[in-house]
């Protein structure tokens, strides 16, 4: 489906600033420079707004509100703030609950700092996991990966993200969680042949590579790589660097 | 075989009327029953009405859906005199049949008696529960065997329908709709006439209409007796929202816990149907519309339009962000317009009477009558619809008969989760949409729990907090971790661990929790909290700072002390209490060891002397 | 659950994976709790992934992935029965059971739930056995109640 760019004109921050008309609020301010705290965003998956850290507020035909940015759909003759009193006010707020979930997290604390947030008054969750249920991992596995794995679980304060049953069982070890968890809160660790996911405890034996015998990828994921890709069986005999100066 | 045209209804609508006329003014007796009634023992005597009737049909015996006085129930009717009996058992079957059925005479004992005069009502005209009610909606509950079609019809049912799709275009529908002032019943008040316009102005060919019959709101239950007990005029209202926007297709929504509303509603549609009512080309219109009952899994947030829709759909009830309207992208994306049950209940009420007719009740920004639950610390439990504007001390008064016990009036709270408490300064409020927002509290879906001196009110924010972040899908921030951390502070407070600072720290998290939430949920959940401390300050303070429960009811800052002179030393609370508490021997005034007190009461709900004293 | 039973169900919603909801309804009903295996062989007949079905197993209250017991307590927790003492009621229970709501006593006989408002307000506060509904309840009452309960029960095993 191909449709024309419409460009549309609208204010943040006092700034005219142009973008597609429907893209989102959030990655539009950020091309532009403007500093908005976000942890829950990432450009490869589509936007949530759970961690409500990109809250600015709007103005649209006269009316004010507070909004996440992220999945904020930006439309002509919008009048965006994204640091107003209110919204540093709440946002304080968000990192002081955050901070309470994920005491370990140097990021976390870096933006409370830069938010003027020192501590938290909130009891600390016990064996906080620094899990902040931004939910990027599950998004990441499920659209990119399509693997599957992983969940959000329960509602309410009894909310966590877990593979079914508890049982990681579609998890192909591919790192993609790992990556792009803001918390640091899923470790991966290689040891000899095996690779683990740590917080999914997921442990997978990993292929040597045909030429220079390191273990370079889990066996359980290649296969469904190739299952999925329909590639040759051999396809993933060697490692990328020895791949690479093979076809070099 | 389905009807094919308006004319054919009008024949079986006379068919039915002259039926019912030939029988002349039969004796009969109806039987609520509805689930209030149920609860307090309906079916079992309606197995005996069915046993003592057999099948003699000379006595016509109707079971219908709630007539509202659920205090009283079971209830039973005794027709063609309209004699009411309240709390009926089945040992009185036989009675009522030999007596007042047959011969006209009157139980005695089985009648209403009049708390503040004394006096026995024979019948339920005269009952001041009902004489202050205007019931235009909720009515019909006491006519109709919501089983029966024929029922509904020779009421008049569907002759709106009628009337808007033969007489009336889509845009004069709607253009009545608007005109009425009817705001819809689910609690946002949003009104219904613009509503249904921008879903028909919307783009698309398929457009979807739903009947929102998730009532999360604890202690309120009218949607439930409406789909229970008039199924068919809310597919009427349904019918007529279709054709008004321009949609063919339609789901019921109802909750988990309903289940006698599901069956119910599911024989309307199917009752309907066979009619020609609902199908291809109804009575011969052109117009199509067809019905599909999703139930609900047991989720409050589920009551939120847009996750409702998910949860049709087949995913999780997480609400999503609004930006573009549910009117134009709603329901897989297309065009969908949701409106409650009592809402599309009033619809045909509306078209049949017309709009001025319906302006010209309530008041100035709410129009039409209301359906209320009124329940907690009141003498008449019930269901009542009264137009809008009536004061709540005459809803708690006339109506609700007043608080049981002699204890005084503390507070009312309406809205449910995200409404608010209001206190007996308030009392003269005039109850409409508007009015209640202003006092901090909100109309909802109508549910109206009474609370007296006995109630606390720091526990009753600390119930509703408990409620709400187990109720929260959990993705904002904002609401998960701010119902959660609310309701970690009120819990501290009402141990005797609350702080300087406290009612503050409270009022900042509910700011920030209404303020950065997604959806609805989050934006009222601080309502419960922000309420109480605007009206019952001074019970936080005392909770805080002399670590006091005035009202008795937080466990941990209260004893439980017998009085020695009251005590009769019967050793009914020795025998009683589970953690052997109580010490004592006959002849001698027990005592409550209070270190093994777990405080559970037990002691002073089978005291014979009323001994046993909380402070 | 059997193959048969499940493909029973299926065929019932259309296998529309819109009806998922429903379906698991209907799982839940026949055997009283979401087994494992049958969410599994759903998530393969339905072509849905197994952590859509599990997402809404464990969002919805009406669900259970273990077994409930012989009889369900269930204690309504609606505002009208709070203000009644509900929460005295549950306390009790909680007491007398050995368990905290949503679990099931060791001997699986009970399992405890809580549920908010049944729209029985009158009969406030309020306990459902079994389906059955006891209004007005008290400590004391409900402890009768499930001596009487238990009675019974040891009669028919």
């Amino acid at each position: 489906m191909s449709h024309k760019k419409e460009l549309i004109k609208f204010q943040i921050d006092g700034l005219t600033v142009e973008a597609e008309k429907g893209q989102m609020l959030l990655p539009a301010a950020l091309e532009y420079g403007f500093e908005i705290p976000h942890l829950c965003y990432h450009e490869a998956v589509s936007p949530y707004g759970a961690c409500r850290l990109c809250l600015v507020e709007v103005t649209k035909r006269g009316r004010t509100m507070m909004t996440t940015s992220c999945n904020y759909p930006v439309d002509a003759g919008l009048d965006v703030a994204t640091n107003t009193e209110n919204v540093q006010r709440a946002r304080q707020m968000i990192l002081e609950l955050l901070l309470a979930r994920a005491p370990h997290s140097e990021k976390i604390r870096a933006m409370a700092r830069d938010a003027g947030v020192e501590e938290t008054r909130f009891r600390v969750i016990e064996d906080a996991d620094d899990c902040i249920l931004c939910g990027l991992c599950e998004r990441v596995c499920r659209e990119v990966v399509g693997a599957n794995a992983l969940t959000f679980v329960n509602r309410g304060d009894r909310r966590e993200v877990a593979p079914p049953f508890g049982d990681p069982i579609a998890c192909i070890a591919c790192g993609a969680c790992v990556y792009v968890c803001p918390t640091d809160c899923i470790k991966m660790k290689e040891e000899g042949d095996e690779r683990t996911i740590v917080r999914w405890k997921r442990t997978l034996k990993m292929q040597p590579c045909q030429s220079c015998g390191k273990p370079f990828a889990p066996v359980f994921q290649l296969n469904w790589i190739i299952e999925r890709a329909q590639l040759p069986k051999d396809f993933y005999a060697l490692c990328p660097v020895c791949r690479k100066t093979k076809k070099g | 075989m389905p009807l094919k045209s308006p004319d054919e209804l009008e024949q079986l609508r006379t068919k039915i009327l002259e039926e019912r006329k030939a029988q002349g003014e039969k004796k009969g007796i109806v039987l609520c029953t509805g689930t209030g009634c149920r609860g307090a023992g309906a079916s079992e005597v309606f197995d005996a009405f069915k046993k003592a009737l057999g099948k003699k049909s000379a006595i016509e015996f109707k079971s219908t859906c709630c007539h509202g006085f659920c205090e009283r129930g079971p209830i039973t009717i005794v027709e063609p005199l309209g004699i009411f009996y309240q709390g009926v058992t089945p040992a009185d079957v036989p009675q009522i049949i030999a007596e007042t059925v047959t011969k006209g005479q009157v139980i005695e004992k089985l009648l209403y008696r009049d708390p503040a005069t004394g006096q026995t009502i024979p019948t339920e005209k005269a009952i001041p529960f009902y004489t202050k009610q205007n019931r235009l909606v909720f009515g019909n509950n006491r006519h109709l065997d919501p089983t029966r079609i024929e029922d509904y019809m020779a009421m008049g049912g569907y002759k709106a329908l009628v009337k808007a799709l033969f007489h009336m275009s889509p845009e004069e529908v709607i253009e009545e709709i608007k005109r009425s002032g009817l705001r819809g019943r689910g609690g946002g008040g949003f009104p219904a006439g613009r509503k249904w316009e921008s879903c028909r102005k919307a783009h698309g060919d398929i457009k979807y209409v739903i009947c929102n019959c998730d009532e999360g709101d604890p202690g309120a239950y009218m949607d439930r007796s409406l789909m229970e007990g008039n199924p068919h005029s809310v597919l009427e209202g349904m019918l007529i929202g279709a054709y008004a926007i321009g949609s063919s297709e339609g789901y019921v929504y109802v909750r988990n816990e309903y289940p006698l509303a599901v069956e119910n509603v599911g024989i309307a549609i199917e009752q309907a149907t066979k009619m020609g009512l609902l199908g291809k080309d109804i009575l011969g219109s052109g117009f199509d519309f067809s019905l599909v009952i999703n139930k609900g899994g047991g989720a409050f947030v589920a009551g939120e339009s847009s996750a409702l829709m998910a949860s049709i759909e087949g995913y999780v009830a997480e609400p999503r962000a609004k930006h573009i309207h549910m009117t134009e992208s709603g329901l897989w994306e297309r065009p969908t317009n949701l409106n409650n049950v009592e809402t599309w209940a009033n619809v045909p009420v509306i078209i049949e009477k017309g709009a001025d007719w319906y302006a010209s009740i309530g008041t100035q920004g709410s129009k039409g009558t209301k359906i209320f639950s009124l329940v907690g610390k009141i003498n008449n439990t019930g269901l009542i619809e009264v137009p809008m504007g009536m004061t709540l001390r005459e809803i708690v008064y006339d109506i609700g008969g007043g608080i049981p016990g002699g204890k005084r009036f503390k507070a009312v709270q309406t809205g449910g989760p995200s409404g608010g408490c209001i206190p007996e300064s308030l009392l003269d409020l005039p109850v409409d949409f508007d009015e209640l927002t202003k006092a901090g509290s909100m109309m909802g879906s109508g549910g109206m729990i009474v609370m007296d001196e006995s109630t606390c009110m720091v526990d009753v924010a600390k119930y509703f907090m408990h409620f709400l972040k187990d109720e929260s899908c959990g993705k904002c921030t904002s609401c998960r971790d701010g119902t959660l951390r609310m309701y970690e502070v009120l819990d501290a407070i009402t141990k005797g661990k609350g702080k300087e600072g406290d009612i503050e720290f409270l009022e900042e998290i509910g700011w920030m929790t209404a303020e950065a939430s997604l959806c609805a949920l989050g934006g009222s959940a601080a309502n419960p909290v922000l309420s109480t401390i605007r009206y019952f300050r001074d019970e936080y303070e005392a909770h805080i700072s002399a670590k006091r429960c005035p009202a008795g009811v937080c466990t941990e800052l209260i004893t439980f002390t017998i009085d020695p002179k009251a005590c009769i030393a019967c050793g009914k609370c020795r025998k009683g209490c589970p953690t052997e508490a109580i010490t004592g021997e006959k002849k001698v005034p027990h005592k409550i060891v209070q270190a093994k007190c777990i405080k559970c009461g037990t002691c002073r709900e089978v005291c014979p002397s009323d001994a046993v004293k909380v402070a | 659950m059997t193959g048969a039973q499940l493909e029973n169900i299926l065929k019932k919603h259309d296998y529309q994976k819109s009806s998922l909801l429903a379906i698991l309804q209907d799982v839940q009903a026949l055997d009283n709790y979401l087994p494992r295996k049958t969410l599994e062989a759903m998530s393969q007949r339905l072509q849905v992934p197994l952590t859509q079905i599990y997402y809404l197993a464990t969002f919805y209250r009406a669900f259970s992935l273990t077994p409930r017991g012989d009889h369900l307590v269930t204690v309504c927790t609606g505002t009208a029965c709070h203000v009644k003492g509900a929460a005295t009621i549950l306390n009790t229970l909680e007491r007398e059971l050995a368990v905290q709501p949503g679990e099931t006593t060791s001997d699986k006989k009970y399992t405890l739930e809580t549920v908010n408002c049944l729209g029985s307000c009158a009969l406030a506060p309020l306990v459902v056995l079994d389906g059955h509904y006891h209004g007005r309840m008290v400590g004391t009452k409900v402890l009768s109640l499930l001596k009487g309960d238990k009675k019974d029960a040891s009669k028919k095993s």
